[in-house]
């Protein structure tokens, strides 16, 4: 048994090859020839504009939605094959819509779904769903309604019902939407320790400066097709190509760029690099 | 007296509370809140801070629970009883609750026929808006079928069509890529050059909000727990500036710590872009020609 988990290990943990694919025979094609490959333990951010095909995309990755062309590994394995249960177990999705994830009554039965499904034994189960709720800061809610949380305590719920599955593979579709910034910040850095822990993460966001600051990768999609794909400062610098997918730089980067003259440099990219950018220009 | 205040103010709230039945906490624990008409105030604060309550009672769709205290919108008393509100439209939090029409163009129509509005106005309207909100040419598309930022769009357009007077929105560029947020608040721009709109905004995006709000309201547990114009309130060092403070626009982040190493006064805090480029513009020319004539 020992040996082809080994050889598994050496398979990328998401390998999207030449993808086309469409919601209905008559519709428009919606991802037009996608290929994009991302290693066990990479943290990766999918950026673009609205309905260039970051969810369409992201749904293929657990199976959700099938390629009309070309093929979809997960950690190795063809998702035409297994069932959606069986990748769950390998590829975590949380839903953008939290609401499309949360259907159990109360907030402690929707986070034990999980790894009831995965037939855990029960002491097994509740530690699981007890630190899922700690890690995103819902402890205190464990026994209310989930429909009775706001919608930024339920974007925390549906992250920690897939947290709970303790998935390799997690692709987080827009866990910021509406939560405050300290909320945003404590969910990327839970994603941060996860993928420092050896998992493999893909994070779907609008939030520029957050993926500025945590995330390495960043892969651009716009109108079904992958445009751009590199380290994320590199990324990020390029206001001509951001612009095609109605994206722009972080605001400290516009900023910096129309201050070069005075020796700034143009590929700052964080709060705390302006401020040490300005201090040397003004200081003396 | 009494009537100068209430063609000035166009909504006023005087000791709100609210308790949902389930709910041991009141998510509207006291507050008072006046806006001028024209004006435009942006809500931020965490989640669960009740600001989406809020949100429904100025709209007058007061959820069941306890409620307590004064709210009067355009000059009426909004009750329990009180009749709809047709001068406001509210751009809920979830788009997917205010979207009920099969396609695109019946979604739209939906809110305007039921005011009983011109039927022909109304069709002209509808190219415009989607245009408004860049949806052109969905018309026909099925709502279902959009993507979590389209539904997004369309929310924004089913309030604006309705040409309300008080337009209340609750996080309506969550799911908007970076330019589409940008252009939201354009449009909403806009339409108080020509109109007298007042507009109450609860919104996240610090970095377009210091840009148009002539004030922001911080919410938590249910109150109102600093508000003040974008370059005053963004300085403030209880609610900013922190690592569990709420989010303020990165240029404010920056020039917050240029202020701490006393390399910019306070006066010259901003917290709109084009001013913090002018000021560091000024500031860095004056300090090259510093360095030149002393080097
Ligand atoms: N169920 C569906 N049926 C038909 N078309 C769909 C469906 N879901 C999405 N689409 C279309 O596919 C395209 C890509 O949508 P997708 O949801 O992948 O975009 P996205 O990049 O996730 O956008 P957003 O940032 O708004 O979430 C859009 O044009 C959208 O209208
Ligand atoms: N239908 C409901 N039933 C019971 N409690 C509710 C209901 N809706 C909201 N609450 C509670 O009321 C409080 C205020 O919620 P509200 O949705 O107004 O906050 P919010 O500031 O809009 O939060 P968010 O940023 O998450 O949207 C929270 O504690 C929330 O859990
Ligand atoms: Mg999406
Ligand atoms: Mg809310």
């Amino acid at each position: 048994m020992a040996e082809p988990v080994q050889l598994q290990r050496m398979e990328p943990a998401i390998d999207v090859s030449e993808v086309r694919f469409r919601y209905s025979a008559s519709g428009p094609e919606v991802l037009h020839d996608v290929s994009l490959r991302v290693e066990q333990g990479e943290y990766v951010a999918l950026i673009g504009q609205n309905g260039g095909g970051k969810t369409t995309l992201a749904k293929h990755f657990n199976g959700l939605l099938k390629p009309v062309a070309g093929v979809v590994r997960t950690m190795g394995v063809d998702t035409r094959g297994p069932s959606v249960a069986e990748l769950a177990r390998t590829v975590g999705y949380v839903y953008q819509n939290p609401d499309h994830q949360i259907f159990a009554q109360k907030v402690r039965t929707e986070v034990a779904f999980g790894p009831h499904n995965l037939k855990l034994p029960p002491e097994e189960a509740a530690r699981r769903v007890d630190e899922a709720l700690e890690l995103v800061g819902l402890r205190e809610y464990a026994d209310e309604f989930a429909f009775s949380l706001g919608r930024g305590l339920r974007q925390k719920l549906a992250v920690a019902s897939v947290l709970a599955m303790s998935p390799p593979v997690l692709v987080v579709d827009e866990p910021t939407t509406g939560l405050d910034l300290q909320g945003s910040r404590n969910i990327l850095d839970l994603l941060g320790r996860w993928n420092a822990d050896g998992r493999t993460i893909i994070v779907i966001t609008h939030d520029l400066a957050l993926v500025a600051e945590r995330v390495p990768r960043t892969v651009v999609i716009s109108g079904g097709r992958i445009i751009a794909d590199g380290a994320t400062s590199t990324v990020l610098s390029e206001a001509d190509l951001l612009g095609k997918a109605f994206l722009r730089p972080p605001q400290v980067t516009r900023v910096a760029q129309r201050l070069q003259k005075f020796g700034i440099a143009s590929d700052v990219m964080t709060v705390a690099q302006l401020r040490a950018q300005l201090r040397l220009a003004l200081g003396e | 007296m009494a009537d100068s205040t209430s063609e000035e103010y166009v909504i006023e709230v005087q000791g709100l509370r609210f308790r949902y039945p389930s709910s041991e906490r009141e998510a509207l624990a006291g507050v008072d809140l006046v806006v001028r008409r024209g004006e435009f105030v942006g809500i931020t604060g965490p989640s669960g801070a009740g600001k989406s309550t809020l949100c429904l009672c100025l709209k007058g769709l007061i959820p069941a629970g306890e409620l307590s205290g004064r709210i009067q919108v355009g000059g009426k008393a909004v009750t329990r009883q009180s009749a709809f509100l047709e001068r406001s439209a509210l751009v809920f939090q979830d788009p997917e609750t205010q979207i009920i029409g099969l396609t695109v163009a019946e979604d739209l129509a939906f809110g305007p026929e039921n005011l009983k509005r011109d039927p022909d106005l109304i069709r002209a309207a509808i190219p415009r808006m989607l245009h408004e909100v860049r949806l052109d040419g969905y018309d026909e598309a099925e709502t279902y079928q959009l993507s979590g930022g389209q539904k997004q769009r369309l929310a924004i357009a089913d309030a604006l069509i309705l040409e309300p007077d008080i337009l209340l929105l609750d996080e309506p560029t969550s799911e908007l890529d970076p330019v589409g947020k940008d252009e939201v608040f354009e449009v909403i721009a806009q339409l108080r050059r020509k109109r007298d709109v007042t507009v109450v905004m609860v919104e996240h995006a610090a970095e377009q909000l210091a840009e148009m709000a002539d004030r922001i309201l911080v919410m938590d547990d249910g109150q109102i727990v600093d508000q003040g114009p974008p370059h005053v309130l963004y300085r403030s060092a209880a609610t900013f500036h922190r690592p569990d403070g709420e989010r303020a626009p990165q240029i404010a982040e920056v020039l917050f710590g240029l202020l701490q190493d006393g390399l910019i006064d306070e006066s010259e805090f901003c917290a709109r872009e084009e001013d913090a480029i002018n000021m560091l513009t000024d500031k860095l020319s004056r300090h090259h020609v510093r360095l030149a004539s002393h080097g």
